[in-house]
């Protein structure tokens, strides 16, 4: 069965570059680019909510269906 | 799915103003999916604080909130209860502002058993004025207050609460942020005091001057001095030098609860004379 992707929102308006997202992503999905984070490798998203939840900023979402 | 944490968060307030990484984001986010998992009624909870960063939060959320004087959550959120007893209550703030100032506020609530419940985010020091060393500054530890170094104890702040009388005592991390709002959840639905402490980081006032050089060392030391309670049954007194535990340390169902208590007290008023 093909895996579906999840859509990753980064609100840059709300996101200070803490990178802790970045830091504690199992998988290694994000990173920093400039000041914000980013998604750098969306297929090794194992949508485990790590980076929502943990995002002190309210400043990222993993839009799943 | 994504948690819609905007239907909790007044409108046009984000982005919230704590430093980047700061914990006390990630609190507001736990008391965020405990109050929706509980199906709280927004005009059915408060949410008071003291002054302080930590005490910043209420401003934040879309409930009955009071954002009061420095340590004097606990005593507006009293009036609060015994006004309207049917209420949540819910009282957040610092270390600082519970420990210091607050102090004997914090340890009254928790003899009253009163039926709320305080979610006090420890990082160890005052963040909002600069990095003054609290009462939960570690031995050793610098703030601008103590720059050779913090010569006094800390308090440990679950035990504190659970010596002066609460009956639901938990300890929490940032690091640990999908514990959170299980933690506070179980704190609400308790039927007396309820104190759930966070350890929490400040990076600007406290992290800079311990030597930590990121958000991320500070995290990693909160996952590491974690110890869940169960897990620490096993461990010798050794293996848990230097650890912190976490989880529900504390619960007592047996103690009579405040605004009951008082309820009694009216009953025997209006039944003399
Ligand atoms: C009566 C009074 N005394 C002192 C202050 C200054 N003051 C504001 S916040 C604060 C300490 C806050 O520390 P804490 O509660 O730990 O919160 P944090 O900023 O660390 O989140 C102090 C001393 C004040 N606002 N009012
Ligand atoms: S959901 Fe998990 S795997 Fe996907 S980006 Fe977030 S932390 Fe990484
Ligand atoms: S955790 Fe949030 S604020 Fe920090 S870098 Fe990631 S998206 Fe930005
Ligand atoms: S000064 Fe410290 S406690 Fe206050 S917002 Fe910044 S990091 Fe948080
Ligand atoms: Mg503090």
């Amino acid at each position: 069965m093909e895996k579906t992707l999840p859509k990753i929102e980064i609100i840059e308006k709300y996101c200070k570059g803490c990178h802790i997202c970045v830091e504690f992503c199992p998988k290694d999905v994000l990173e920093m680019k400039g000041f914000y984070a980013s998604v750098k490798n969306l297929e090794a998203c194992i949508k485990c909510m790590q980076c929502e939840l943990r995002c002190p900023d309210f400043a990222i979402k993993v839009i799943t269906e | 799915m994504a948690f819609d944490y905007d239907k909790w968060i007044r409108p046009g307030k984000l982005p919230h103003i704590w430093c980047p990484g700061c914990g006390h984001g990630i609190v507001m986010k736990g008391l965020i999916r405990a109050m929706d998992s509980l199906n709280l009624k927004k005009e059915e909870t408060a949410v008071v604080s003291g002054i302080g960063c930590a005490s910043r939060l209420p401003g934040y959320i879309d409930c009955c909130t009071l954002h009061t004087a420095h340590g004097r959550a606990a005593a507006f959120a009293t009036g609060v209860k015994m006004a309207k007893p049917e209420m949540n209550v819910i009282l957040v703030g610092g270390d600082g502002d519970g420990t210091a100032i607050g102090g004997n506020h914090f340890i009254h609530a928790c003899r009253r058993n009163i039926n709320m419940t305080y979610i006090i985010m420890n990082n160890y020091i005052y963040g909002m004025t600069g990095g003054q060393f609290s009462p939960c500054t570690p031995t050793g530890h610098k703030a601008s207050t103590t720059p050779y170094g913090n010569p006094d104890p800390g308090f440990d702040i679950a035990k504190l609460a659970i010596g002066a009388g609460a009956t639901f005592v938990a300890r929490g991390t940032a690091f640990h942020a999908n514990q959170i709002d299980k933690l506070i959840a179980e704190a609400i639905q308790h039927k007396g005091f309820s104190v759930v402490e966070i350890l929490d980081d400040c990076p600007t006032t406290y992290g800079r001057r311990n030597k930590f050089k990121s958000v991320i060392e500070m995290m990693n030391r909160l996952k590491e001095v974690a110890v869940p309670v169960k897990a620490a049954e096993k461990m010798t007194a050794e293996q848990l030098q230097g650890k912190v535990l976490t989880g529900v340390l504390y619960k007592d169902d047996t103690k009579p609860e405040y605004t009951a208590e008082y309820a009694k007290v009216i009953e025997r008023a209006k039944a003399a004379k």
